[in-house]
């Protein structure tokens, strides 16, 4: 790519976990969660709703800190509040409702970050953001509103304005959960064709085919803690945990 | 209907509809301006200053208008020890009630912008001001002008009760040429006329604005 880089600092690409708990008042929705995610890996985060999955991943991407634990990813110490805000622009979150900003258009959407942020000319950013635009197949949208689009293309819009920044780990929070079951397919597939260039993920998903054919690993988490994980032949394959059985038979019969 | 006197009177009724004019674009400006600042003061963390703004906006909403500018009047001249001019008066005594209604409308506004961006904004590193810069004022501004601008409306037709204390706008004018001919018909339904012409656009504005917004 000949477009300007915005991430030039040297953050890693792993993630570490270690007896990490999060409590709201009274509920502790993570209990001594320990988790190494590897540079390069696609780790996806299945279970119930309420089992903690995506609590968890919005401690490691910085929306929520833990009660107690350390959570170190590339390299920050996320419990630290005070340099916790370092890992603010070097990792990507994918929402489950777009989260895209109404105001602007796909373009502009990409390119606020890299503009307010990066201090990139708009010459620069647009050049940047048409790139990214295109690596999700949406350049020929740059200048719609998010109301003008899709659910499947506002998704993928908000994909390349998490790759705009050149995230070192990206996260993804249900991305598919809220589009019509026609337009699950091309969101994953950019979300494969990101694993197949080696970003790092941690994805909650109810896509189990996604799981199974991205995933390097499979973690089944319930009430809180990481049940059962795998490659996802094995988690699937040959569940162990009564949970993970159960949890799998039901998705079965959906 | 005395056509003749109603033209006898416009000299008159015009250099009231300018000094109405005037006192609605500047207690305009002071109630937003005013307004803004305490929606700050509403939308902030600390709970005294937040208290602060709700007490504000609490006192001026349940109290009338009329006591608001005899207080700002009177109260000036007694506590302060010399009168205040009365178009100064007027104009900080509308701007103050207004701008508890301009506060909850642009604290409204800001609070109808949805968590989801600001956690869009911070993951891309935006720092909470550069959020809410570029991402929570322009929603913000889209979803409070139509009300905004209704609340204008309202301070036009107010700047009417400044007549109370004796400021020459366009209700004074009127009421003083209602007092020398007795011709209340043709004086208040010209001075009605009046009012709606400035109104009566904005009010349409709001209502394409809104329909557009759905």
């Amino acid at each position: 790519m000949t477009t300007a880089t915005p991430n030039t600092t040297t953050i890693g690409r792993d993630i570490q976990l270690s007896g990490v708990s999060k409590r709201f008042g009274d509920v502790e929705v993570l209990k001594d969660v320990n988790l190494n995610v590897d540079d390069g890996e696609v780790v996806v985060l299945i279970g119930a709703s309420g089992s903690g999955k995506s609590t968890l991943l919005r401690i490691m991407s910085g929306l929520e800190t833990s009660t107690t634990g350390e959570v170190v990813v590339g390299g920050v110490p996320m419990h630290e509040p005070k340099r916790a805000p370092e890992i603010r622009g070097h990792v990507g979150m994918v929402f489950q409702q777009f989260n895209l900003f109404p105001h602007l258009d796909a373009l502009g959407n990409v390119t606020l970050a890299l503009r307010k942020v990066y201090k990139m000319t708009k010459a620069e950013a647009d050049a940047k953001g048409m790139a990214v635009l295109a690596r999700v197949g949406m350049d020929d949208r740059a200048h719609h509103q998010p109301s003008q689009l899709s659910g499947g293309q506002q998704q993928r819009v908000a994909i390349a304005r998490a790759l705009a920044v050149d995230p070192r780990i990206i996260f993804f929070d249900e991305a598919t959960s809220a589009l019509d079951p026609e337009l699950v397919g091309e969101v994953t597939a950019v979300m494969r064709s990101l694993a197949d260039d080696g970003m790092t993920m941690v994805v909650v998903t109810h896509e189990m085919g996604f799981a199974r054919r991205t995933a390097d690993r499979v973690l089944f988490m319930a009430d809180g803690v990481i049940a059962e994980q795998g490659p996802p032949e094995e988690l699937f394959g040959n569940p162990q945990h009564p949970r993970t059985v159960q949890f799998l038979s039901k998705i079965a019969e959906a | 209907m005395n056509v003749s006197l109603i033209w006898q009177s416009l000299p008159f009724l015009w250099t009231g509809f300018l000094m109405t004019l005037a006192l609605a674009a500047v207690s305009i400006a002071g109630s937003t301006v005013l307004g803004l600042a305490v929606a700050a003061l509403r939308t902030s963390r600390p709970p005294l200053l937040r208290g602060l703004g709700r007490a504000y906006v609490e006192l001026f909403r349940g109290s009338p208008i009329p006591i608001t500018l005899l207080f700002v009047y009177f109260g000036a001249a007694l506590y302060l020890g010399y009168g205040v001019n009365l178009f100064v008066a007027a104009a900080v005594g509308l701007s103050v009630y207004h701008s508890a209604f301009i506060a909850e409308i642009i604290r409204s506004g800001i609070e109808a912008v949805p968590v989801g961006q600001h956690e869009a904004a911070q993951i891309l590193g935006l720092k909470p001001t550069q959020s809410f810069r570029w991402v929570v004022l322009p929603q913000t501004v889209r979803i409070a002008v139509p009300p905004l601008v209704g609340q204008y409306i309202s301070l036009i037709k107010d700047t009417s009760i400044a007549s109370i204390i004796g400021l020459a706008e366009m209700m004074k004018v009127g009421q003083s040429i209602v007092d020398r001919t007795g011709d209340p018909v043709s004086i208040y339904l010209t001075v009605a006329v009046l009012y709606f012409i400035v109104c009566y656009p904005l009010s349409l504005w709001v209502t394409r604005t809104q329909r557009r917004a759905i």
